[in-house]
C-alpha cells in the first residue's frame, strides 16, 4: 500500500552500494571498496521528471541499476510505492518487476541483434503474461511500435539493420511493452546527434503524458537536463551534492560543483552565457572512488575549499525551501 | 585576408564496397589560413573525418579520389610521394583523435611513444630528447610529467591520455593541428579542461587550429570561423559568430534549434528523416528530402555555393538572388 498524504513513488534512504575489488598479489591479500553510492537520500515525485547529473564514475548509473534490481543495495533503504525493493529483481514480486522499466544507453548493445524487432517486444509481453500468443500479440506488438511512431513493418527487421535513433526507439517500445508506471532512462540519447535525440525527447514527454508516468532521466547533458527534468540531483563521488527544482537549479546554483559544471558547459547563445555563473575555470580531475577523499568529497576541486572541508564531510541542508545543498559555506 | 595555409578544393572521395560505391564526398571546398582556428560542423556519418584522413593520406584502402586538389603550402598533398609525405606527416600537420585510448600503444610508455614521435619529426639530438618530451608533457599540463614518461596509458585516466596525446600533437613545431572529436568521450568539466589547453596552445605557437565537432557550442566557444558539413558536401560558411547569428542554410537552422538550451523553453522538432545512403544520393541538393522548403531547382542540380558577402557562404537555392531570399523561408 502507497503510503498516505504522500506522492512520492520512489524513496532512497541512506541507500549505499559497495563493491569489494580484489586487490590480492601474490603476496599480500588486498580487498578494495569502490564506493559507488555511498549513502543518498532522495525521493521521487508521482508524475515528475527527476533528473541525475553527474560526471563518469559518480555513482549516477549504478544508482539507476540499484532500483531497476540489477544489483541489491548494500544498505540504506529503497521503497517503491510503500513496497521495500531493497533486493536484487530475482528477489522481487513479479508485479514490481513489471512496474520499473529501463532504457538503457547504448540501444546497439541492449538489443538483441540476431532476434527481430517483432520478438523482442513480444519477449515481455510474454514473460509478463500481458497478452496472449497469435493475433494478440502482433496487434499488440504493432500498437507498441506505433506508440514510438515506427511503422508496423519494423517488426520484421532486425536491430542493426535501422538506425540509431530508431533503435532507441525500440528500446522504449521494449520498456513500455509491460504497462510500467515508472521508467529509468540512462543517457538515452547521448549515444545520437542532436536533431535526433530532439525527435526522441519530444517522444519521451509526449509518452510520459499520454501514460502518466515518472521517469528517473540520467544524463551529463545539463541543458538537455534543463527541457525536460522537473527537479534535478547532482551527484559526486557517490553523493549528492544538491537537489533542486529546474528552473531553480539553473538560476541559483548554490553547490561550487554545480558551478563549475554550469560554466563548463559550452552554450550557442546570447541569452544562455548571461546565465552561466562567472567564469569558474573547472580544475583537476574526478579522484577515483576507490579512494575517496576524507571530509567533502569535493575538496580536491572546490575553489572556495577551507581547512574544514577536510576533515568534516558537510551534510545536506534545505537551504531554500525545496533546494538542498551539501557545502559548508552555502 | 589571411594567408592560405590549406586548401581543398572540389574533393571527392568513393569508397568501393559490397554492392556499390559509397560517394562519401561529392566536391568538398575547404580553406584554413596561418594561424586560424576553423571549426568542421556535421553531424556522424557526414564526411567529416573523411575529409581530414584525406588531407593526411590516411584514408582505408577502399577509398578512391577520383577528382580533387589538396594544397598544403601550396603543394597538392595528392600528388606527393612516400617521402614526401612521411616529411609532411612528421613536421606539417598533426591530428588529434577522438578516443585517445585507441590512440595510444597499450605495450608501451608515453615516454616510449613520445621519443618515436620527437625522434621522427625533428633534428633533436638523442641525448635532448628527454627534455624535449618533458617540455611537451608540461605545455599539455600533465601533472608529474617525470613519471608520465614511465606510465603505461592504461595507468592515466581519460583526460590525462587525451592531454598525452596533445603532447605528442605539439611535441614539435607544426603549422596546422587537426583535434578530431578531441572530447567527445570526456566529461564536460575536463572537455572545457582540454579544450582550454588546445586554444591556448595554437594560439601560443601561432598553429592553425581544424576542430572538427558535432556540438556546436564547442565550435563556437574555440574558432574563428566554422564550416558546416552535410552528407558530403560543405553546405554553409561563415565567421563563427555570424553562423550563430544568422544561420542560412535549413538544415543548419534546423540543427540549431534542435540545440537543448539552458534557458529552457522545450524542444523544437528537430530534423526529420535520417542521413541519406551514399550508395544512391538524392539527386540535386542531398538534403532535399528532408527539406521544408524545397523547390524545383534543388532536386537537379546541387546547388553552388553563394557568396552573400561578409564572408558568408551557402549552398542553397533560396539565397541565388541574395540574402533576401531566405526571409520567408
Amino acid at each position: 500500500m502507497p503510503e498516505r498524504g504522500t506522492n512520492e513513488i520512489l524513496v532512497a534512504k541512506k541507500l549505499v552500494k559497495h563493491f569489494p575489488i580484489n586487490r590480492s598479489s601474490l603476496f599480500k591479500r588486498e580487498w578494495v571498496v569502490v564506493k559507488a553510492v555511498d549513502g543518498i537520500d532522495f525521493a521521487v515525485k508521482k508524475g515528475e521528471c527527476f533528473g541525475l547529473v553527474g560526471e563518469s564514475g559518480s555513482g549516477k548509473s549504478t544508482t539507476a541499476y540499484t532500483i531497476v534490481g540489477m544489483y541489491g543495495p548494500t544498505g540504506g533503504e529503497l521503497k517503491f510505492k510503500g513496497e521495500d525493493i531493497a533486493r536484487p529483481a530475482v528477489q522481487r514480486p513479479m508485479h514490481l518487476k513489471k512496474d520499473i522499466q529501463i532504457v538503457f544507453q547504448d540501444p546497439g548493445s541492449s538489443l538483441n541483434p540476431r532476434r527481430s524487432i517483432g520478438d523482442i517486444l513480444e519477449t515481455p509481453l510474454r514473460v509478463h503474461n500481458r497478452v496472449k500468443k497469435g493475433k494478440l500479440m502482433e496487434q499488440r506488438v504493432v500498437d507498441l511500435l506505433d506508440q514510438v511512431e515506427l511503422p508496423a513493418a519494423y517488426r520484421f527487421k532486425s536491430p542493426p539493420t535501422i538506425g540509431g535513433g530508431e533503435r532507441q526507439m525500440v528500446a522504449i517500445a521494449r520498456a513500455l511493452a509491460t504497462d510500467p508506471s515508472f521508467i529509468v532512462l540512462d543517457e538515452p540519447t547521448s549515444a545520437l546527434d542532436v536533431s535526433v535525440q530532439a525527435k526522441i525527447i519530444n517522444m519521451l514527454m509526449r509518452i510520459q503524458k499520454q501514460f502518466d508516468l515518472t521517469y528517473l532521466f540520467i544524463t551529463h547533458d545539463l541543458s538537455l537536463m534543463r527541457n525536460v527534468a522537473t527537479r534535478i540531483a547532482i551527484m559526486y563521488l557517490g553523493k549528492l551534492a544538491e537537489i533542486a527544482p529546474a528552473a531553480e537549479f539553473f538560476e541559483n546554483p548554490l553547490h561550487p560543483y554545480t558551478q563549475m559544471l554550469l560554466s563548463s558547459i559550452p552554450v550557442v547563445t546570447k541569452a544562455e552565457k548571461a546565465l552561466k555563473p562567472d567564469k569558474i575555470h573547472s580544475i583537476g580531475e574526478i579522484p577515483s572512488p576507490v579512494d575517496v577523499p576524507p571530509g567533502c568529497s569535493f575538496n580536491t576541486r572546490c575553489p572556495l575549499k577551507q581547512e574544514r572541508c577536510l576533515t568534516d564531510d558537510p551534510v545536506m541542508r534545505e537551504i531554500l525551501p525545496g533546494h538542498f545543498a551539501r557545502c559548508h559555506f552555502v | 585576408m589571411v594567408d592560405t595555409l590549406l586548401d581543398i578544393r572540389d574533393l571527392h572521395v568513393t569508397y568501393r564496397v559490397y554492392g556499390g560505391v559509397l560517394k562519401v564526398l561529392n566536391g568538398v571546398n575547404f580553406r584554413v589560413g596561418f594561424g586560424e582556428k576553423v571549426g568542421l560542423v556535421g553531424e556522424t556519418g557526414c564526411g567529416k573525418t573523411t575529409t581530414m584522413k584525406a588531407v593526411l593520406r590516411i584514408l582505408p584502402r577502399l577509398a578512391r579520389i577520383p577528382k580533387g586538389e589538396i594544397l598544403l603550402h601550396g603543394r597538392d598533398v595528392l600528388k606527393m610521394n612516400k617521402r614526401e609525405l612521411a616529411d609532411l606527416r612528421g613536421r606539417g600537420l598533426s591530428m588529434i583523435f577522438q578516443d585517445p585510448t585507441s590512440a595510444l600503444n597499450p605495450v608501451f610508455t608515453i615516454g616510449q611513444q613520445l621519443y618515436d614521435v620527437i625522434r621522427y619529426s625533428t633534428d633533436v639530438k638523442v641525448t635532448d630528447k628527454r627534455e624535449v618530451a618533458l617540455k611537451a608533457l608540461r605545455e599539455a599540463r600533465l601533472p608529474d610529467p617525470e613519471r608520465m614518461l614511465d606510465s603505461y596509458p592504461v595507468e592515466l585516466s581519460g583526460g590525462m591520455r587525451q592531454r598525452a596525446c596533445i603532447a605528442f600533437a605539439i611535441a614539435t613545431a607544426r603549422d596546422l593541428l587537426i583535434a578530431d572529436e578531441p572530447t567527445t568521450n570526456l566529461d564536460v568539466t575536463i572537455q572545457d579542461q582540454v579544450l582550454r589547453l588546445i586554444r591556448d596552445l595554437v594560439e601560443q605557437k601561432g598553429t592553425s587550429l581544424i576542430l572538427i565537432t558535432h556540438s556546436l557550442g564547442l565550435a563556437l566557444e574555440t574558432t574563428d570561423r566554422v564550416y558546416v558539413m552535410y552528407a558530403g558536401n560543405m553546405i554553409e560558411m561563415a565567421s563563427t559568430e555570424e553562423v550563430f547569428e544568422q544561420p542560412l542554410h535549413p538544415y543548419t537552422r534546423g540543427l540549431l534549434a534542435s540545440v537543448p538550451r539552458l534557458t529552457g523553453g522545450g524542444f523544437a522538432e528537430g530534423i526529420p528523416g535520417r542521413i541519406p545512403d551514399y550508395k544512391d544520393p538524392p539527386s540535386g541538393c542531398r538534403f532535399h528530402p528532408r527539406c521544408t522548403h524545397a523547390f524545383e531547382p534543388c532536386t537537379k542540380a546541387m546547388p553552388p555555393s553563394f557568396d552573400l558577402g561578409n564572408g558568408h557562404q551557402v549552398a542553397c537555392y533560396l539565397y541565388q538572388n541574395g540574402r533576401e531570399g531566405g526571409r520567408n523561408a
